[in-house]
């Protein structure tokens, strides 16, 4: 028999990694800039935690336009990693997302295993970084990023390097191109990673049949969108019993019953990326979903739903 | 910058000519503070495909908090913009978006190519605001092209028309119409939107006779708010080297000089 639950003593409340998340929603590394962008339409602290775009050592200037084109129920982007790079974001963007209390989860990527090594030894001592999420997986740039995310050890490696750099929690965000993701996740739980995210964008591609040309200046790109939350539903869940550490499930979240499954099939927090290009708010309405899904079930805990789908 | 996410109503829908729409939302946040060349990025659908929002320039305000949209069917979103009726209630985010420099007093040309029109309705409107002398050059493919031009009519602009097939005005391109009269007149400033194309000639024509000049680009564009880095466009910095910059909050108005032209950038 369901309980009749006060809203006002729902717990969202979660634990990832040692970090206390007021709720366990975040928005997807990528889709979100740094966090300015955002500010103009909703408070940052009502978040679960801030992620902030992939930062490289060096600027990256991205790859060339088109970077965007829209499939069915999705998006096939190829970006690039375009960031101004660690120096910049420590001075310019780090002193602005310090205001804010939500942990920081800042996004890395490196083209050697030393470069996630320094990024994660400079992060950790500019102050106001809460955790690192260490990028195997972007498709969209040819050297680091997913060549780190394909092969067990290499994603070790990476993984134990950024581990030896720092005292914060190290989330390590996978790719689903793969043929066993399984086999990457209990790599990188084996050296060290404290939590997971999963999934970055699918590898996909669109032609323009006029031009006959790749509808990507760079021919292949990440699908993102409702399109792919089946696929990231499954990787998730098969996840979910391959390791004893946290996931941030993400993949085509667009409603806090999308948010609801991914908590059900093992995810302890969830990302939203491709729902806030569309709607800017959509985070904030999924946070207030999820509490109308725990008043609705007679729940009074989140933490109730986490892996609790029946097999 | 002020940007509002809104449920703006329909206030009155119809076809301009093949393909090509006009739209009025009583939207009166993004009225009382859009600057011509500004954008607002529509949510063209009730589901989730198509997913992205689609921008719009903003092609006139009127006084009790209407904004004026012009765009041509390009596509699945447009089509089911193209199916509102007054009335409806349509999901906006805006004004959005570096618009269009403008000086007082001065003389200044606007070149329009095509549905290039859109956001130069707009800028002529506030140029003569602000007590400038406006040269209007307006090129279409032919005469049933040739949108709003009553419009421009009624405004005190020199209107020039050109058409590629000659049908009104020009035999040519509206470049070319133009160029007759850079060698007689001076301009403050000049500004243009339309093909990729002719956006470059107008560079071209610009950069020789020595003129500031603004153009309004486009992109495939997703997020809107300068958060995803999906609609960059190639700029060249002062070194002459590429570097990318989004259309929507670093644009869609750029320095006719600063963009890179070439248009296979590898």
């Amino acid at each position: 028999m369901k309980q009749t639950v006060n809203r006002s003593r729902v717990n969202l409340e979660v634990q990832l990694a040692g970090l206390t998340l007021q709720n366990p929603v975040m928005p997807a590394s990528g889709t979100f800039g740094f966090g300015e962008e955002y500010a103009p339409l909703f408070d940052l602290n009502r978040l679960g935690a801030i992620v902030v775009k992939t930062i490289t050592l060096q600027p990256l200037i991205g790859n060339p336009p088109p970077r965007l084109m829209e499939t069915p129920c999705g998006v096939l982007n190829s970006i690039g990693l375009q960031n101004p790079g660690l120096e910049v974001f420590i001075r310019e963007k780090l002193p602005y997302l310090r205001r804010f209390s939500p942990p920081l989860i800042v996004n890395i990527a490196g083209r050697t295993i030393d470069e996630y090594a320094e990024l994660a030894e400079r992060l950790s001592a500019a102050g106001g970084v809460a955790a690192l999420e260490v990028n195997i997986s972007c498709p969209n740039v040819k050297e680091g990023g997913i060549v780190f995310g394909t092969v067990p050890d290499m994603a070790a490696r990476v993984t134990a390097a950024v581990k030896s750099q720092t005292h914060l929690p190290v989330i390590v965000k996978l790719t689903p191109n793969v043929t066993d993701i399984t086999a990457i996740a209990r790599a990188v739980e084996e050296a060290g990673a404290d939590a997971l995210s999963l999934i970055n964008t699918v590898r996909g591609m669109a032609i323009d049949i006029k031009t006959r040309r790749p509808a990507l200046a760079n021919i292949v790109g990440g699908l993102s969108g409702p399109a792919i939350k089946p696929v990231a539903l499954y990787a998730v869940w098969q996840v979910a019993q391959a390791v004893k550490i946290p996931l941030i499930g993400m993949g085509g979240i667009m409603t806090s019953r999308d948010a609801v499954e991914f908590l059900l099939a093992g995810a302890t927090a969830v990302a939203v990326g491709t729902a806030g290009l569309v709607n800017p708010t959509a985070i904030i309405e999924i946070i207030a979903g999820l509490e109308d899904y725990l008043v609705e079930q007679g729940l009074n805990d989140i933490r109730e739903l986490i892996g609790a789908v029946q097999i | 910058m002020l940007i509002q996410n809104m449920e703006a109503e329909v206030l009155a829908a119809r076809q301009m000519g093949r393909e090509v729409f006009l739209l009025k939302l009583q939207a009166p946040a993004v009225t009382a503070a859009a600057q011509p060349g500004q954008f607002v990025h529509i949510r063209c659908s009730e589901t989730m495909d198509p997913l992205l929002r689609r921008p719009l320039s903003i092609h006139d305000v009127g006084d009790k908090g209407e904004i004026v949209l012009l765009y041509q069917v390009k596509g699945r979103g447009t089509a089911w913009l193209a199916g509102r009726e007054a009335g409806d209630k349509i999901d906006i985010l805006g004004p959005i978006g570096r618009g269009f420099t403008l000086p007082a007093g001065k003389r200044v040309a606007l070149v329009a190519g095509g549905l290039g029109i859109v956001p130069l309705l707009f800028l002529a409107r506030r140029a003569l605001e602000a007590g400038n002398e406006v040269d209007f050059f307006y090129g279409a493919q032919d005469k049933e092209r040739l949108y709003q031009l009553e419009t421009l009519k009624a405004m005190k602009i020199n209107l020039f028309v050109a058409t590629d097939d000659g049908s009104a005005g020009f035999h040519g391109q509206v470049t070319r119409l133009w160029e007759h009269y850079l060698e007689e007149r001076t301009y403050h400033r000049g500004y243009a939107c339309g093909p990729r194309a002719e956006l470059a000639e107008f560079a071209r024509l610009a950069a020789k006779y020595s003129m500031a000049a603004e153009v309004s680009l486009e992109e495939k564009m997703a997020c809107g708010l300068g958060a995803c880095r999906g609609c960059a466009t190639a700029l060249l910095d002062a070194r002459g080297k590429i570097y990318y910059e989004n259309v929507c909050t670093g644009g869609p108005v750029f320095n006719a000089a600063d963009v890179y032209w070439g248009d296979q950038v590898k």
